[in-house]
């Protein structure tokens, strides 16, 4: 029967393949029988070798993996609107591959026996059946080109599991993104007129068509070579300095044939047509940069490919790749103190570009001043994997009668931003640390005024706000503010002294990491019973003592843990060799914690330590011996015994 | 409740006993057949105001099967202008129609002895038992979970943060990017609450090693 939600699922399935094939009331039926099933990150839809269900099944969010245990490597990944587990259906064999949520995911099943008929009667929908048997893939097309990359064909699934384990490169099988607005001109526009719009486009080339039909094509290269040079005056025409004709492609083209055309003609534009031919309406422009940006594990090509978004969910595919660069970073043992750097500067790009995007929403600029903070592990740029938003926003001070229509303005960015983040990866804070919580969303004064309460009069929930605030770091807007409170933090500090001893205090209260006998100490109860801890254990002990010395030192403009131990062990050689094996810890363990995060697809903070080597448990318990070490030394230092909070 | 029931309860909530008084409850969640629902009312008020649609879906194992929705309209002599604004339900526009009688019967053959599941439940229970009431029909004795009340539970106890005392839908399809598309038709709701109640699942499940219905009934 006809519904509301059953018209959603229609909704829906229209604008994938093969259901875009289908007339809209074919798959308004189809979607009354659709059953709606949710999968928790990790649970398994079907094994490998299992019978197959009397359904397929099409990502309506989250995403699945596809994998052969055997294997254990990911071979394909379904996003919304992916198709998966139909070939078994119509081959009538068992499950050849083991598919699991790689997040929590909500799928369309659609039963066979409804589908069959539409697959048998719709020519398009077979062909799209039939591709994808050729094809291991979710979608067909990427069968085209595989072959002419590896001299191999993608017939059966034997084939493809040995060229991807000889390569696994498989995003290359990926069919290109390529840009869908073109910029073009008629052959009487000046170069100067070309040079603007591409200018204000914000693209590398133009493409100069008559009658709709591509006649030629002028890049950034032709402006540089001929018009600055003097060759061509500024008021030439397009006929004579485009590149005529253009070469042309068709649109179901991949990342490699793309590269190959690139490096046969040595251009970096391809005009994709409807047919492939220069006869037909150009539908696309692909340049060499999209080709980058698809192979992309080069930071720099994917802070470019950032800046170029125009909407926030384009940023996620970016965010997947940041992380596939993160893993190949530990593959390789890149230093962490690098990786880091680089991975948090990425991290730190997809923010702005958010909070951009999310500017451009707002139907005003700014009225002030602002800074937007990022809080705890991010602020301390020790943020790897996908966490929780830990966020704060400064704006500057206005009149009293303007107050409430500042805040207001700022508090809407916020939940814009928040919700921005969200969607591309950034959970929410379930603590609600989060700028579009009026808590945290204050002016300059006001803020001075809450962290002067926490310094004044401390109590343990007033060190636990400072310990997330006082490592903030500014994420976008206006330095200026983010200094001032800075400087006022650490003015207050010093009229307040006893403050140092409540934030030892707190500071030493991170639970043991070993118990009498140096066994590890693992979680007694809740989802993670027997997992051990390794943020509040390890990480955590370390990155609290390092910000109250580094505080009682007044150095501010450090909130990286490991530089922090590294500009203490310059300011007191006394401990030297402490301080130094405290920063080597650190690494170690947030490289430990990013690594089994990856493992893992989650925060990397609870370890199985069933799942350990031996070496790798010695190497944790090292580092224990130096957090207890520290903690002697700042408990001696600043006596907290002195006191009871 | 007799000395032993007393004597069970005070066991249980002093933690020393795990086992439900209702045997009802001794299931696990997979098992367990929820229906979700929503009514579409004219109104607030219990006594005055009449029910215009039930919308409600069955959540077996983590599936809803499009095949078994319940999406019906009631005639309504009782009708109210101001709440056709909220809810788009205009008489002539739904073509099928029943009677109140019609549907509720409809309904209870739909709910079995589901556990019933919605989002401020006792608003929708008492619409329903007061139509059944009028109706010279009994009222209902399903089981019934509440997502604002599951939700609360959910987040973090601290004296840091302050709560709300009241979630609306909204601040759930929110909280867990849930689609407001189809907000105020009786089953979209109804599947919003759903889609939430899984989520709120898979949160508390944490809690507990396996997750029994009675833990949602604490």
């Amino acid at each position: 029967m006809k519904n509301t939600i059953s018209q959603r699922v229609a909704d829906f399935l229209k604008n994938f393949p093969p259901f875009n094939f289908l007339e809209q009331a074919e798959i308004e039926i189809l979607a009354e029988k659709v059953s709606i099933i949710y999968k928790e990150k990790g649970a398994v839809i079907f094994e490998e070798n299992e019978e197959t269900h009397d359904s397929f099944y099409v990502v309506h969010k989250g995403a699945i993996e596809l994998r052969k245990k055997s294997k254990n490597n990911i071979l394909d990944m379904c996003d919304e609107g992916d198709i998966f587990g139909l070939r078994p259906l119509i081959a009538l064999e068992n499950y050849k591959m083991e598919a699991t949520a790689h997040e929590e995911s909500i799928l369309y099943a659609i039963p066979i026996t409804i589908f069959k008929p539409y697959a048998i009667k719709n020519a398009n929908v077979g062909n799209f059946v039939i591709d994808s048997f050729a094809s291991n893939t979710h979608n067909p097309y990427s069968k085209s080109h595989s072959g002419k990359l590896y001299g191999n064909t993608f017939d059966d699934e034997n084939n493809a599991d040995e060229i991807i384990d000889n390569d696994n490169k498989i995003l290359d099988l990926q069919p290109i993104k390529y840009s869908k607005k073109i910029i073009t001109c008629s052959r009487a526009a000046t170069a100067k007129e070309i040079a603007k719009i591409m200018t204000k486009k914000n693209v590398g080339a133009m493409l100069v068509v008559e009658d709709m039909l591509p006649i030629g094509i002028i890049t950034d290269k032709d402006l540089r070579n001929k018009i600055v040079t003097g060759d061509y005056s500024i008021n030439t025409t397009a006929d004579v300095i485009m590149n005529s004709p253009v070469i042309t492609y068709s649109k179901k083209m991949t990342i490699t044939q793309a590269q190959m055309a690139m490096m046969k003609s040595n251009i970096s534009h391809l005009c994709l047509t409807k047919d492939g031919t220069a006869n037909t309406k150009a539908v696309g422009i692909l340049s060499k940069h999209d080709v980058m940006v698809a192979l992309g594990n080069n930071p720099a090509v994917l802070i470019k490919a950032l800046k170029r978004v125009k909407k926030v969910k384009a940023i996620k595919p970016i965010r997947a790749k940041i992380m596939q660069l993160l893993q190949g970073y530990l593959n390789q043992n890149i230093p962490i103190t690098l990786t880091s750097k680089i991975i948090t500067e990425l991290n730190d790009a997809c923010i702005q570009r958010v909070i951009e995007l999310s500017l451009a929403k707002m139907s005003t600029p700014p009225p002030v001043r602002f800074s937007w903070l990022a809080l705890g592990s991010q602020g301390r740029s020790e943020q790897l994997l996908h966490t929780d938003q830990d966020n704060a926003l400064i704006y500057e001070d206005v009149p009293e009668e303007k107050e409430e229509k500042t805040r207001k303005y700022f508090l809407e960015l916020a939940a814009i931003v928040n919700k921005g983040l969200f969607e591309i990866g950034y959970e929410y804070c379930p603590a609600e640390m989060m700028a579009s919580n009026p808590k945290w969303c204050l002016s300059l004064n006001q803020w001075k005024q809450t962290v002067h309460d926490w310094i004044s009069k401390p109590g343990k929930d007033e060190v636990l706000l400072s310990f997330i605030f006082f490592d903030y770091s500014l994420s976008y807007g206006d330095q200026e503010l983010a200094n001032e409170l800075a400087d006022y933090i650490f003015g207050d500090i010093e009229s307040n002294p006893i403050f140092y001893v409540h934030l030892v205090s707190g500071a030493l209260q991170s639970p043991s990491p070993t118990g009498f006998f140096r066994q590890f100490l693992v979680e007694q109860d809740g989802a993670h019973k027997d997992f051990f801890d390794v943020k509040r254990r390890a990480l955590m002990p370390l990155a609290d003592a390092a910000r109250v010395l580094i505080l009682s030192h007044r150095i501010k403009g450090i909130s990286n843990t490991p530089e922090r131990f590294e500009k203490l062990a310059e300011l007191e050689p006394q401990n030297k060799e402490l301080y130094l094996s405290c920063a080597y810890s650190y690494k170690a363990l947030l490289k430990f914690r990013t690594k089994q995060g990856l493992l893992h697809h989650d925060s990397g903070q609870f370890i199985e330590l069933e799942a350990l080597t031996k070496l790798e448990k010695v190497k944790l318990k090292a580092t224990f011996k130096t957090i207890k070490e520290l903690q002697e030394v700042i408990s001696m230092r600043f006596n907290p015994g002195k006191i009871n909070i | 409740m007799s000395l032993k029931e007393k004597f069970i309860q005070s066991l249980q909530i002093l933690g020393i006993l795990e086992v439900p008084i209702d045997e009802r409850l001794n299931c696990s969640i997979e098992s367990t057949r929820f229906v979700i629902l929503d009514t579409e009312t004219t109104g607030f008020n219990y006594t005055d105001d009449r029910i215009l649609c039930i919308g409600a879906i069955v959540l077996e194992n983590g599936v809803i099967d499009l095949q078994n929705v319940f999406e019906h309209y009631i005639d309504q002599e009782h009708f109210d202008k101001s709440s056709v604004q909220i809810h788009g339900i205009i008489r002539s526009d739904v073509l099928d129609h029943k009677s109140e009688i019609e549907v509720l019967q409809l309904f209870i053959d739909y709910l079995g002895d589901s556990v019933i599941v919605a989002h401020h439940t006792k608003f929708d229970v008492t619409m329903i038992n007061n139509a059944l009431e009028r109706n010279g029909l009994p009222k209902l004795t399903n089981k019934c979970l509440d997502t604002a009340v599951l939700y609360k539970r959910t987040l973090i106890k601290s004296n840091l943060l302050q709560h709300k005392d009241h979630y609306t839908l909204d601040d759930l399809a929110d909280k867990f990017d849930i689609s407001k598309k189809d907000r105020h038709t009786a089953v979209g709701d109804a599947y919003i609450t759903a889609i939430a109640f899984l989520k709120i699942l898979k949160k508390l499940k944490g809690k507990h090693e396996k997750m029994m219905l009675y833990h949602l009934f604490r």
